[in-house]
């Protein structure tokens, strides 16, 4: 069914196993879209790329699960965007961050990956960050 | 965490969770190095068989792991790989640094 457009919104805990739970969100609401396996797959690594970075960067000082990460999916025909939100750190250096290899946490076996892969696997990400007051990961692909 | 060490070879193989992301890969990290270090590992293998998702965070797990092994002189390998991780291989150049054994019922 392609309808002109059709929101979902989701807010939760940042906890770990919610990743799981965001990107299957994501999978279930995609699904009458009858999308390729490759590239459901590949929306759910972006929107779990997106995740981690709120739990880990955004929230990394909270305790597990004391943040809140706010997820919004459309499809506007077969044209399909996440945003991913949380209230967390910001980003100083977006520039920066997007650098394939970049990583804050080299301790914590980071792969330095993460925007990358989202970039890889989506046609169009945005990001919008505030010093303290949070981002916003806006990712966006045509199935 | 799954895995099985072969006393005969010093290779220890890990069982890779369905899903490689932040979440699962956690306790991983630790607990696969302290095996390297009380089996004294000489040949790390992961397997894939049950591996249906993997994120950067996997990644980065297996950089860590696979540089721990290169400290040691021993070797990595990823078994039993699937076309989907096949392809965060290939984005992520952890091809270059862990080998994949390819299968016999592969070329089709």
């Amino acid at each position: 069914m392609n309808r002109e457009k059709s929101v979902m919104e989701l807010s939760f805990d940042s906890y770990p196993e919610n990743e799981q739970f965001a990107r299957t969100a994501v999978a279930a609401f995609l699904m009458d879209l009858n999308p390729t396996l490759d590239d459901l797959e590949d929306v759910k690594t972006a929107v779990s790329e997106a995740v981690t970075n709120a739990l880990i960067h955004g929230y990394e000082k909270l305790p597990e699960g004391s943040g809140r990460v706010q997820l919004r999916g459309e499809k506007a025909g077969r044209v399909v965007t996440v945003e991913i939100s949380d209230q967390g750190k910001g980003i100083e250096n977006i520039a920066q961050a997007m650098e394939p290899f970049f990583t804050t946490r080299p301790d914590m076996d980071r792969s330095g990956l993460g925007f990358s892969f989202m970039e890889e696997f989506m046609d169009e990400v945005h990001i919008t960050s505030e010093v303290g007051r949070g981002t916003k990961v806006t990712l966006r692909k045509a199935l | 965490m799954e895995f099985s060490y072969n006393k005969q070879n010093g290779s220890l193989k890990i069982c890779m969770p369905p899903e490689l992301d932040e979440c699962s890969v956690k306790d991983m990290r630790s607990d696969a190095d302290l095996l390297i270090d009380t089996y004294q590992v000489r040949h790390l293998i992961f397997d894939f068989s049950n591996t249906v998702f993997m994120d950067s965070s996997g990644v980065g797990m297996l950089i860590g792991r696979c540089k721990q092994m290169h400290y040691r002189t021993g070797t990595s390998k990823a078994i039993h790989v699937n076309d989907r991780v096949r392809k965060i291989f290939r984005l992520s150049g952890l091809e270059h640094m862990i080998a994949i054994e390819e299968e016999e019922e592969d070329h089709e």
